[in-house]
């Protein structure tokens, strides 16, 4: 242990107005959710003498609560909650499976929803979903409030695009109308649980009239800088049947969107035929 | 009166309760007035020359106590079997975990602080880091070839064998790195006593190992030294050999400051820092009659020693000795050498050697099954080991030999036979979304101090009867989660007819018992338990000499004021005798190379999803031959973990070295098994007992870590239709061998 308490200053606001305007004065604090990836990092020293915005106190931010077009989930809202949410369940399974599959029991009690992306790992296992359900991100700081579609809140590795004094005040879900045909959740980790994907999969499919793809999302984590969505292979699929030479040319499109590397948990070829793997699979309509 | 017998009996562990409460105390939990932190600077390089060590100006070094190898009153060095790992490095550095200077505050967060302020200069050699380059002499990093030891085991004519062969198999096999992963780091705390005696408590499994390095490091008569084991929290053999290091380290910084001084190290240093299995690379060549009956085995045995020689030409023992894996074959050679490259010492981890050994031989015989299209159960079938056999050093198997027992039920229990065929047949089903496979594996491993090393320990061992009624076992073999102190009173109590709660076990502390030789090489139960057995014997014989009983606590207050007299205590030590049959030589390693060996066998159920080349194990079946079962619960966890253990060698652990360190030491990405991926295990135990073994025990520690990797391996290939012979197998392995193998 490297960390010393002692020489890190907590701040503890009791209300949401009370965070903004306490960060406002400190941009330079390192807000605290959960705590699960700052322990970390508290643990071999990097936030001695530093500034801790701890907002474990902020109650508003906990809460899931629906609205007549949307789920909101509350920055705070921890993976166990999301998880065994039933509307979460009902509407967005795969948000609740990304969560159940987060670390294990300990860190799904503890990790929330709103620290996973201003955390912003290209390893985040709720990005893949958050992605093709299309969520919003809300933020609020001393200058007011802003939305913010979630593909444009990643910048690259460990970076997001938050302003300075910007906190994570929810995460709306748009509701999905039609019930997608085929849906997906694939996390591809180094062991069962406790685990860092070495790709993550989220996919979304729905069928008109004759076998016409209508609606087709489908996005990745970890196989690139930050989470992305399979733009090209998406438009290519959509309007069309899913006739072989089509699954393939969309597989082939995959490469256009994403950019594996070889790293210290796995390589950039594995990721690319596992990757490809299951969105062929997904495409084909087999189980994987 | 309370039941009187108790092995066999699965008992409550004895510091059980202790742990579950939380008031067990670890080596940090241990608070000690005035304690400072001590922390080490470590070298960074894997090779090179000190040139100069620079303190930052205007830092407050005035705060701190600071140790370099000049502070050293005694000598600088680790003992251990060779004098060549120094203490503190001086110029020389040979690795890039190597300590260099030891820096001690009263404020922990203070003291790692000052790492950030001391620039070592070094003129940078260029390294040796594979076992590769080591062999080809690019540089010569410990004596004339590198080789810190070599051995040889001749058996017949391997030459006249090959002549016999109808078929001749060669193959080669790699096994890596592994950590011990216990799950408390390593961490001593030291103090100088009043008169002058240098104490230290920690996290340990071989108090009397520390005890001897710390009277050379400070030139103390042995009066003058004192090791108590803290409660540790796991060892797996990491607690061996590295903690002489820690407590030499923590003792020199308690010395110089006049204070205790408590060194923790966190994951992030313990891990990259401390020993490491040994990785191997084991070439066989192996030579069948036309029936698949052995002729000739010639096995060529090389493992990566790290910088200094530590324990390594015992590890290496080990592996040479079971190379050639629990068969019979008349013309056996087997070429072994551990060689140094510039990376931080390997060392004890369970198995010792034999699990990087086994994994060859054992994986091997896929290999022939597949040239003389016998099945691997059959050509087992008709080498095995049986009583009568001759080894290939010549040891003839007098009794206690259970391979053909464990082989034939584990294959009945687990469906082996029809497991083959229904998967072959499900594997030729493209619309499946898995592969599935099964593999076995056959193993022997054995007990106690390798060759006449039982001979040098010459253990000592004791039970002892207080003035006030207490009994107790007295032993430096530490309880580090294995269940020690459990199977010493039921040792003790069963051969004293008294109930189990009556016994207490010592704490492991120089002061108080005697060296029973390290807690390693499963040796604990059979060699030390059967010391505890004999000296309770002896304390039984002077109770009927005086006509005493102990059924009663006023029998027990009466015994103990006749046999302790005018003492506090009473206490009955036995040393170890060499049993008169067991004969051995060092020179031409011939002979009874251990008193008496386990069986283990493994047969691995598991399946590889088409999509991602993950591999899930659905179920382990193992028998496993350990003699006597003293605690059948302790047993049966043994023999769990140490199979998820191996596991978790055979799939996922994987150590990255880069320049010579380990770069993923840390859980994040360092990965063993969690219990999601711990299969399924059905464990069997066999007793087939062994006479010298108190109530016919012999080890289990380190025999299930023999079995997975093979049988994993060997289901893996099966499954997938490829031929990987390197641990781990991990998704990546497969994807590429499966790609290679469609061309």
């Amino acid at each position: 242990m490297r960390g010393a308490p002692e020489t890190m200053t907590v701040l503890r606001p009791k209300s949401a107005k009370e965070a903004v305007s306490l960060y406002a004065q400190d941009t330079g604090a390192m807000p605290l959710a959960g705590g699960t990836d700052f322990m970390v990092l508290w643990n071999i020293g990097l936030f001695n003498n530093r500034k801790i915005l701890d907002l474990s106190g902020v109650r508003d931010w906990r809460k899931i609560s629906a609205t007549r077009t949307s789920v909101v989930i509350g920055a705070l809202a921890t993976h166990a909650e999301i998880r065994r949410h039933p509307l979460i369940l009902k509407e967005f399974p795969l948000l609740a499976e990304a969560c159940a599959t987060i670390g294990a029991a300990q860190i799904q009690n503890r990790g929330t929803l709103g620290g996973n992306i201003a955390n912003a790992s290209p390893a985040g296992d709720t990005f893949p979903p958050l992605l093709v359900y299309e969520a919003v991100v809300h933020l609020v700081s001393a200058r007011g409030k802003r939305e913010l579609p979630i593909s444009e809140v990643f910048a690259g590795v460990k970076r997001t695009t938050l302003l300075k004094g910007e906190l994570i005040e929810s995460v709306e879900l748009p509701s999905l109308g039609k019930r997608p045909t085929r849906q997906i959740f694939r996390k591809v980790g180094m062991r069962l649980a406790q685990a860092i994907s070495k790709t993550a999969a989220a996919g979304l499919l729905t069928l008109g009239k004759g076998g016409v793809v209508e609606d087709f999302r489908f996005s990745f984590g970890s196989i690139a800088q930050t989470a992305v969505r399979l733009t090209e292979a998406e438009s290519l699929v959509v309007g069309k049947k899913l006739a072989p030479s089509v699954i393939d040319e969309a597989c082939r499109l995959m490469e256009r969107n994403v950019s594996p590397i070889d790293d210290i948990r796995s390589t950039r070829e594995y990721r690319l035929e596992v990757s490809r793997n299951i969105l062929r699979r997904f495409l084909e309509g087999n189980r994987t | 009166m309370a039941r009187t017998t108790s092995v066999g009996i699965s008992e409550r562990r004895k510091e059980g309760p202790e742990k579950l409460c939380g008031q067990a105390k670890y080596i940090d939990d241990h608070a000690l007035p005035g304690c400072m932190h001590g922390v080490t600077l470590r070298s960074g390089v894997a090779r090179g020359l000190i040139k100069s060590i620079d303190f930052e100006p205007g830092f407050p070094w005035h705060e701190y106590t600071i140790v370099s190898a000049v502070d050293i009153p005694g000598r600088n060095l680790v003992t251990l079997i060779e004098e060549d790992q120094p203490l503190l490095a001086d110029r020389k550095i040979m690795h890039p975990h190597e300590p260099i200077l030891l820096l001690a505050h009263a404020d922990r967060a203070k003291a790692y602080e000052a790492l950030k302020h001391i620039r070592v200069v070094y003129e940078k050699q260029e390294p040796v880091l594979t076992m590769e380059d080591s062999i080809a002499l690019k540089h010569k990093i410990f004596g004339e070839d590198n080789v810190f030891k070599s051995y040889l085991i001749e058996k017949g004519d391997v030459a006249k064998g090959f002549e016999q062969a109808r078929f001749i198999i060669e193959g080669e096999y790699r096994v890596p790195h592994q950590e011990q992963a216990y799950i408390e780091n390593n961490g001593m705390a030291a103090w100088v006593e009043e008169d002058g005696t240098v104490t230290v408590l920690g996290s340990l499994q071989c108090p009397y190992y520390i005890h001897k390095a710390l009277m050379k490091i400070f030139h103390l008569p042995e009066e003058k030294i004192r090791v108590i084991q803290s409660t540790t929290g796991g060892g797996f053999g990491g607690k061996e050999e590295y903690p002489s290091m820690i407590a030499g380290h923590a003792a020199l910084l308690a010395w110089k400051a006049k204070k205790p001084v408590k060194i923790i190290y966190d994951r992030a240093e313990d891990m990259p820092a401390t020993t490491k299995r040994h990785p191997a690379i084991v070439r066989h060549k192996t030579g069948l009659d036309k029936n698949g009956k052995l002729v000739a085995q010639d096995v060529d045995v090389i493992m990566d020693g790290g910088a200094y020689a530590t324990l390594s030409s015992v590890v290496l023992s080990r592996g040479t000795l079971h190379a050639a894996g629990p068969y019979e074959c008349p013309n056996v050679r087997v070429r072994s050498k551990v060689v140094a490259t510039n990376t931080p010492p390997n060392g004890a981890f369970r198995g010792f050697g034999a699990p990087q050994t086994l994994f060859a031989v054992e994986l091997h015989w896929e290999k022939i099954a597949r040239a003389t299209k016998i099945d691997s159960l059959t050509l087992r079938r008709r080498n095995l080991l049986k009583l009568g056999s001759v080894t290939a050093t010549g040891q003839i198997l007098r009794e206690s030999v259970g391979a053909s027992d464990v082989l034939e039920r584990t294959v009945k229990d687990s469906g082996y036979v029809k497991k083959l065929k229904d998967y072959a047949r499900w594997n030729k089903d493209k619309k499946k979304s898995c592969w599935k496979g099964v593999g076995l594996s056959l193993v022997h491993h054995g007990a106690g101090f390798t060759g006449s090393g039982e001979v040098y320990l010459a253990s000592k061992a004791g039970v002892s009867i207080t003035i006030d009624g207490r009994l107790q076992v007295l032993a430096a073999s530490t309880e580090m989660g294995q269940g020690a102190n459990t199977m010493f009173a039921q040792v003790a109590s069963e051969t004293l007819g008294v109930p189990y709660e009556w016994v207490e076990v010592e704490t492991p502390d120089t002061k108080f018992v005697p060296n029973s030789g390290p807690t390693v090489a499963s040796r604990t139960t059979m060699i030390v338990g059967g010391l505890v057995r004999r000296a309770a014997l002896e304390m039984k014989a002077a109770l009927s000499k005086e006509g005493l009983v102990l059924r009663t606590a006023a029998d027990l207050k009466k015994a103990a004021k006749i046999l302790c007299g005018s003492d506090l205590i009473r206490r009955f030590i036995v040393q170890y005798e060499k049993p008169g049959e067991i004969v051995w030589n060092d020179k031409t390693y011939k002979g009874d190379a251990y008193g008496a060996y386990a069986f283990a066998a493994l047969v691995a159920d598991l399946e590889i999803d088409k999509t991602t080349f993950e591999v899930k194990i659905d179920k382990i079946t193992t028998a496993q031959d350990i003699g006597k079962a003293v605690n059948p619960l302790l047993t049966e966890g043994q023999i769990i973990g140490g199979t998820a253990q191996g596991v978790g060698y055979a799939l996922l652990e994987n150590a990255v070295y880069k320049d010579g360190a380990m770069v993923n030491g840390q859980f994040t990405n360092y990965i063993i098994p969690t219990s999601m991926d711990t299969p399924s295990m059905k464990v069997v135990i066999v007793e087939k007992p062994y006479s010298r073994g108190p109530f016919g025990a012999k080890g289990v520690g380190e025999l299930p870590m023999d079995t997975p990797g093979p049988a994993i391996a060997a289901a893996v290939n099966f499954a997938a239709g490829i031929w990987l012979t390197e641990l781990p197998l991990l998704p990546e392995k497969i994807f590429k061998a499966k790609n290679e193998a469609q061309g």
